[in-house]
């Protein structure tokens, strides 16, 4: 059940891509944090980002996790969504041979993965290439 | 006097994997020519593995959200109608309302009724708006539909999702009219626990679809006082490409009218996404005053019929969001016939 109760905790970032946006220096973390790493500021206001970005780096994974070995081989890649922000996640629905950095990618909402054959399906957004 | 309501933002999801019918046919030693003529269905769109009715109804919601400007907190019921929902139990509508932003004040049910569930959900969200119980409702048809392998099914069982805002003020189009007509018919059903559908053949056609749809279509039309000539675009539901022409024809729609929203001959049937995902198509290319016929159909048996009257404000927001043509006809990736099996899980593993 941990899996199950932390991706419900995780759903404004998952579902929603809420990041936190520092009020005072203006860093963006995601997912949210505390206090701010570059200012110490405890107040931040909640930013959706936005769901397209561009390729930063990426990699091929050829032999996965046991939830991901029919998906290989996959992609995961460093996006960056903001001007000087990026995240990383799985880069879905292309041949990874032809994943290029600098390419641009949308956000899709996708299952991550599953909790078992009878467990809780996880979603959350993965990136696809606007035209491949 | 009632209020008037309509459609104030609409959106399309279709996935990018295609397979031909060809592909299919040469795996059963099946004739792909008479299939393609029969069915005129060329080829139909398959989810990744990472798809299904959920993940297809929220991006068909996120597109329905760009063509209007509304706050997401303000949408006060949610209905996903589909045959495919990714669980037995536990509603697909959650995780769609919670993904758009629509929680926690909200009313959500998942809809069932084979390939009319969509429309279902179009209805119920609509008319809790007209009786002034919510001031936005969102109503979507999504599917991940299977036919059993080599089954007639298999060739057009697609994958795709509509989803439509419905409100009072700054509408795309107006609803006009609704009328549904059902009777009991067992045309189509899947039992508890079973994988793939059951179909009564050629049980189907005549008894089932012809005469709910012409039915539905002919009440709505008696009820609001028009006539095909006041139409500018007619969608009815898509199986395959015969069958919704040959309902345009026998009800006096000449094949222009309904050309714009047929989009089966290269999508396939979507189930509870197929005449929303036409009528979307129709919106995309719709003109202020055009009025549109939707009917809808699923087994079981019943039809759900509504009369849309385009404003001038639909062409403003056309392109706010991508076209259903444009998820159609670019982009697309076509699999074999070994990948499509792995994709939708026809494969056994038995380790
Ligand atoms: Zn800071």
């Amino acid at each position: 059940m941990g899996i199950t109760a932390r991706n419900w905790r995780e759903y404004p970032q998952r579902y929603r891509l809420e990041a936190a946006k520092c009020s005072q220096c203006g860093k963006v973390f995601f997912p949210p944090r505390l206090i701010c790493n570059q200012c110490k500021s405890r107040k931040f206001e909640t930013i959706k980002l936005p769901g397209e970005g561009t390729v930063k780096t990426f990699t091929v994974i050829r032999v996965a996790p046991t939830n991901f070995i029919d998906e290989v081989p996959y992609a995961i890649g460093i996006i960056e969504l903001l001007e000087g922000f990026s995240t990383m996640m799985q880069i879905a629905d292309c041949d990874p041979e032809k994943i290029s950095i600098g390419m641009k990618v949308k956000l899709e909402f996708r299952k991550i993965q599953s909790d078992g054959e009878a467990g809780v399906i996880m979603y959350g957004y993965k990136a696809v290439p606007v035209s491949e | 006097m009632s209020r008037t309501v309509g459609i104030i933002g609409y959106g399309a999801y279709i996935p990018r994997n295609r397979i031909k019918v060809e592909e299919i046919a040469k795996i059963w030693g099946a004739d792909a020519p008479s299939y393609k003529k029969g069915l005129m269905l060329r080829e139909k769109s398959v989810p990744s593995p990472d798809q299904d009715t959920i993940t297809m109804a929220v991006e068909a919601a996120k597109n329905a959200l760009k063509r209007c400007t509304i706050n997401p907190e303000e949408i006060g019921a949610i209905y996903v109608g589909s045959e495919s929902h990714p669980y037995a139990v536990k509603p697909s509508g959650t995780v769609v309302a919670e993904a758009i932003g629509a929680t926690p004040s909200i009313h959500c049910a998942d809809f069932e009724f084979a390939c009319k569930a969509g429309s279902e959900a179009m209805f119920v969200a609509h008319g809790l708006v007209k009786a002034g119980l919510i001031k936005y409702g969102l109503g979507i048809g999504a599917d991940t539909s299977q036919g059993a392998p080599g089954d007639a099914l298999e060739y057009s069982a697609s994958a795709g999702a509509a989803a439509f805002i419905f409100g009072e003020n700054d509408l795309l189009a107006e609803i006009e009219e609704t009328y549904s007509f059902m009777t009991d018919t067992p045309d189509f059903w899947r039992r508890e626990h079973q994988f793939y559908p059951q179909h009564a053949g050629r049980f189907t056609g005549e008894t089932a679809y012809f005469k709910h749809s012409l039915s539905a279509a002919m009440g709505i039309m008696e009820k609001s006082g028009t006539k095909p000539d006041d139409f500018d675009f007619a969608v009815f539901h898509q199986p395959n490409g015969k069958f919704p022409l040959r309902v345009g024809k026998t009800l006096g729609f000449p094949k222009e009218k309904i050309e714009t929203g047929w989009l089966v001959p290269t999508l396939g049937n979507t189930y509870s996404g197929a005449s929303p995902l036409g009528l979307t198509a129709v919106l995309d290319a719709a003109k202020p005053g055009n009025r549109i016929l939707m009917v809808s159909y699923g087994s079981g048996a019943g039809s759900d019929a509504f009369i849309f009257k385009c404003t001038d404000k639909l062409i403003e927001v056309q392109n706010n969001a991508k076209l259903t043509r444009d998820y159609l006809d670019k982009n697309q990736k076509y699999l074999d016939y070994g990948t499509y099996s792995k994709y939708r899980k026809k494969i056994i593993k038995n380790a």
